[in-house]
């Protein structure tokens, strides 16, 4: 009698030819199970269906599954950017869909591209992301250090640190325009207690020179626990062994965060750039909340200027070539931080 | 058979080698980047989309290029 074994979800005949996949005994009961679900499985499927799905090779019938996600991802994604770079080239306008729709070519492009309120809108974007991302990274990482030396309640202060990463971007942006009140705001009261300045005379949000800071302030606040949780894990995947060779070798507590902490968590912090990067890129929802882009446009991020010119100016065409243009500057950057992950990946 | 295909390697021409093309890619990727959100000059932030599509695209083209 030929035994039976079970490989995938289906029984084999053991004279089978040798099969790379490990391969486990299986006993009458499960065998009368498998036999019985299969006979119903059949009944259930209407005939029709069955004979078309017959004789459909692996390959096939994966296709069929992951079709119906293909097509959406094309619908959602795909077409709206294909779309945009049509509009880029036109002079649409959505709020006059009827109106007859003329090629202009790469003037949306020149226009944006010499337009110097929208070059400013960059420069500001810049100094956002630049400044979010070398914070975050600084704290976030300092962070997860301490709590990785896993002392006495290390559980419940990640829970508590936690927390500003678990608010909505429109309640952290009421809650600290609040903060930043110059009469009432708290902000303000602790900057006074630790500096002696009256908390009444300066205000974060209204001021030409402190309203970059104080929506980097924000952004710093809510999202150096992400940041910290991603590098917890690289630290966290250090095995110890390396440690007590090191101490071993008698390396100092110095040489080993540099030789041995940086190096193996590095792939751990690029991936919190990159996920940071692209974030604040679009940053939009917390800085409308707390500034609106003023005082004037001061804070007024790349964005911000899109919706303007998409939704108040109505200039749809030009608003498709200047998102098209963040979408290279995006797609371009993520293309070579990618490869030079995979090059810290593969040390 | 290594060195028969270093060879090989080394016969083909530098525009289709793909690593110094990465490299180069990588380089006007940087620079055009750089270009878009630099607050010098206008002129710069002008032509930085031109720099920025030249790199990506090649980088897209020569990233199937064979090792």
């Amino acid at each position: 009698m030929t035994a039976r074994f079970r490989l995938s979800g289906r029984a084999v005949r053991a004279d089978a030819p040798a099969s790379r996949f490990l391969v486990m005994p299986v006993t009458d009961t499960d065998s009368s199970l498998l036999d019985k679900a299969a006979a119903k499985a059949v009944r259930a499927t209407p005939a029709p269906l069955a004979f078309r799905v017959r004789g459909l090779s692996d390959r096939s019938i994966a296709w069929l599954f992951i079709t119906p996600t293909i097509a959406l991802l094309l619908a959602i994604n795909i077409f709206p950017l294909i779309w945009a770079v049509y509009l880029s080239f036109t002079n649409f306008r959505a709020n006059r869909p009827n109106a007859e729709i003329d090629g202009v070519g790469l003037t949306n492009y020149q226009r944006v591209l010499n337009d110097p309120d929208i070059w400013q809108a960059m420069q500001t974007t810049a100094h956002f992301v630049f400044w979010t991302i070398l914070l975050q990274m600084l704290i976030g990482f300092a962070l997860a250090y301490l709590i990785d030396r896993k002392f006495r309640g290390h559980a419940f202060w990640t829970t508590v640190i936690l927390i500003p990463m678990m608010l909505s971007p429109a309640v952290v942006g009421n809650f600290w325009r609040f903060l930043y009140q110059p009469q009432i705001g708290l902000f303000n009261y602790i900057y006074s207690f630790f500096t002696g300045v009256p908390p009444s005379s300066f205000e974060m949000l209204g001021s030409v020179a402190l309203s970059p800071w104080a929506i980097i302030i924000v952004d710093t606040w809510m999202w150096t626990p992400y940041v910290m949780l991603i590098c917890l894990a690289g630290l966290r995947s250090i095995p110890d062994y390396i440690y007590e060779a090191a101490e071993v070798d008698r390396a100092s507590a110095w040489r080993q965060f540099w030789s041995i902490t940086v190096p193996m968590a590095l792939p751990f912090i690029m991936l919190a750039v990159l996920f940071r990067a692209i974030e604040n890129f679009k940053m939009f929802d917390m800085v409308v909340l707390l500034t609106g882009g003023g005082p004037g446009s001061t804070t007024e991020v790349a964005s911000i200027t899109l919706k303007r010119e998409a939704f108040e100016s109505w200039r749809t065409g030009r608003a498709s070539a200047f998102m098209i243009i963040l979408f290279v500057a995006v797609f371009g950057l993520a293309n070579i931080y990618v490869k030079a992950l995979n090059r810290v990946k593969q040390r | 058979m290594t060195m028969d295909t270093t060879k090989a390697a080394k016969k083909r021409p530098f525009f289709l080698r793909r690593g110094p093309m990465e490299n180069i890619a990588t380089a006007l990727i940087a620079i055009g980047f750089l270009m878009l959100f630099q607050p010098f000059a206008l002129v710069l932030y002008t032509y930085s989309l031109v720099t920025l599509l030249a790199g990506t695209v090649m980088f897209i083209v020569v990233s199937k290029f064979p090792e």
